[in-house]
């Protein structure tokens, strides 16, 4: 994950709390999704990032999970995601991070 | 509309291990954060010889001796079933790193490169029957010591320059406290400029051109030369056409990342339909910085490090000659700043919607030509099959719109798309590498219509989130515009004639 955007979360979690902050992913690849997911609940893996040993137990989601898509105006959806969710691996990013999710996830 | 025409394409490899081990960017970071580490400990290993490259399918692909869609009926992984190549191509030629050497030498016009004396006898031999810089191998000079070359590295940080296991020489920093001029950003100039000044004379030589003839040239790669006051002040086009004998061009440097290509060449057809100029080259250089990008995931699953090859490119856009494909510039897809950054957002604004504008289907388009990113590289870095992704990307779109069918989606990603063949050089894959195959295609009457669409990640310069592209349509050359001048000439003499009848009959009538 992006060094940067674990700076990013790992500084608003410390403002905003982590149990009143969820992660929305938009990642177009499995691995990569769940990488993250692990990432922001149990610390980054690959010991890059300032999230290195830092488990902030944030809960990950996908937009394609149904729990977020169910709360976007479905136009919106349809303008900005829907073209995505017919070329890439759903089930497999959907997978992946609720596996990290489960695992991972405090709050 | 009189449309501007690719008069000719060029496509050059450089095989840059040494360059990767030195100057790519993640070997720079791996070194300065962990020098010991089991990466920079293996990755020797890893590289691949001048042979093996020549015979990797891709590279053949990008110079123009293998068809990409051919990609297809080759098992894979690629670099396990080479094919009988060529350092030779139909658009360019792979080049080993030797001999780019001396190719930085007479590419250098401030004397930073230093090559070692026997070794620069050898590469003036070599030099010496290469057909496009043979006239050239006076400017290598007599060569250096070894003893001035350690001592410019070990006490004016000069950069090294390695070749079989050797030191051969090195390139200077070109001012004693200028960052921009450092030891590091100079090679990786000259690197740009070299590359270009292969392409564009692959170009020329290939097409059967005139250095003369070329009047602008527009150098499109991601890196900026200049000195501390002015970063990016430019100017590699003028740089590159100098070594080529383009006497009678100027030119500048266009950058938009990734997009970069798809700009220049945009802007080279308005610039010729406009009148003027007659002839612009678009040129771009390799980047060092990306050898080894992904290098860690090659090593760290026992292949070899593929992104050892620097990539280049040139085209001439031309005045319509009514033989060579056109360019619509009434059919141009911008990604404009209003529009939001969603992938499926961008590829409306690049795809259909100049598409829409002419009234055309996906399915009229026959080839796209999008990041063609080989996917022997990228998948293996967790970064996905990347054309694969933006031909489904495509699909999806066309399925929305009705011009196809959900269940024809992977039939359409066969047809109207190939497999990524080009290096991971950033603006390098990015919609330029089909060009050539293209306008063969085109003159050959097999292809009627392609579309190219390069794509930019702006964010990485930190001064936008916004994302970019620029997209245009290439068209087989209908002939309209010779005969439509040989028209007007026959309706003018119809016309004077119809003239004098009335003027005569008035006359009479009088």
């Amino acid at each position: 994950m992006d060094l940067e955007n674990q700076a990013r979360i790992k500084e608003l979690a410390e403002k905003l709390g982590p149990e009143n902050l969820v992660v929305i992913l938009g990642g177009a690849e499995a691995e990569a999704s769940g990488l993250a997911a692990e990432t922001v609940s149990n610390g980054d893996p690959t010991f890059a990032g300032p999230l290195a040993g830092v488990s902030l137990g944030l809960p990950a989601y996908h937009i394609f999970e149904d729990a977020i898509k169910n709360l976007v105006d479905p136009q919106v959806y349809d303008d900005q995601v829907s073209m995505m969710e017919m070329v890439l691996d759903v089930d497999e990013i959907i997978k992946e991070v609720s596996t990290y999710r489960e695992q991972y996830a405090k709050f | 509309m009189n449309y501007p025409v690719i008069k000719g394409t060029a496509y050059a490899l450089v095989h840059a291990p040494n360059l990767l081990l030195v100057q790519g960017s993640t070997q720079n970071m791996e070194r300065a954060k962990n020098p010991y580490s089991e990466y920079l400990r293996k990755l020797p290993q890893h590289l691949r010889s001048f042979s093996e490259v020549v015979n990797y399918p891709p590279n053949q692909a990008y110079i123009g001796n293998l068809l990409p869609d051919e990609l297809n009926n080759i098992a894979k992984p690629w670099y396990e079933n080479p094919v009988q190549g060529d350092s030779q191509g139909k658009y360019g030629e792979i080049m080993d790193e030797a001999l780019f050497y001396a190719l930085l030498k007479i590419s250098d016009a401030f004397d930073l490169v230093m090559l070692e004396k026997s070794f620069t006898e050898e590469l003036k031999e070599r030099i010496a029957s290469h057909p496009l810089f043979a006239h050239q191998a006076d400017l290598l000079k007599e060569g250096y010591g070894l003893e001035d070359i350690e001592m410019r590295i070990q006490d004016h940080k000069a950069e090294e320059l390695h070749f079989d296991g050797k030191l051969v020489g090195c390139v200077k920093r070109a001012h004693d406290w200028d960052v921009n001029l450092n030891a590091h950003v100079m090679l990786e100039n000259l690197v740009v400029k070299a590359s270009g000044v292969l392409a564009l004379k692959n170009l020329i030589a290939k097409n059967d051109l005139a250095p003369e003839e070329i009047e602008y040239i527009i150098e499109c790669s991601e890196e900026a030369c200049g000195d501390i006051n002015q970063r990016g002040g430019g100017n590699f086009a003028k740089a590159i056409g100098e070594v080529c004998g383009c006497v009678n061009a100027t030119g500048s440097d266009l950058r938009g990342f990734c997009a970069a290509p798809a700009h220049a060449l945009v802007q080279a057809a308005a610039l010729v339909q406009a009148g003027v100029y007659k002839n612009v080259a678009v040129v771009a250089g390799g980047a060092t910085a990306k050898l080894g990008m992904n290098g860690k995931d090659h090593v760290g699953k026992g292949m070899p490090v593929l992104e050892d090859m620097l990539g280049a490119f040139a085209v001439l856009i031309s005045e319509n000659d009514g033989v060579n494909p056109v360019i619509r510039t009434d059919i141009v897809g911008r990604h404009n700043i209003g529009r939001g950054s969603a992938p499926q957002a961008v590829m409306e604004a690049l795809v259909t919607d100049p598409l829409d504008r002419a009234g055309l289907k996906i399915t009229d388009v026959d080839k796209y030509s999008v990041e063609m990113q080989n996917p022997e590289i990228t998948v293996p870095a967790g970064a996905g099959d990347v054309p694969n992704a933006n031909y489904k990307m495509i699909a999806a779109l066309g399925v929305k719109r009705g011009d196809i069918e959900r269940q024809q989606l992977g039939d359409f990603v066969a047809e109207h798309g190939m497999p990524g063949f080009a290096p991971t050089q950033g603006h390098i894959p990015s919609g330029a590498p089909f060009i050539g195959y293209a306008r063969d295609l085109m003159l050959e009457g097999k292809m009627k219509r392609m579309m190219v669409v390069g794509k930019g990640s702006l964010f990485l310069g930190r001064m936008t989130n916004l994302f970019d592209g620029v997209s245009f349509v290439i068209e087989a050359n209908s002939g309209e515009s010779a005969a439509g001048a040989v028209d007007t000439d026959a309706v003018k003499k119809v016309v004077a004639a119809a003239m004098r009848a009335v003027a005569e009959r008035l006359m009479e009538e009088e």
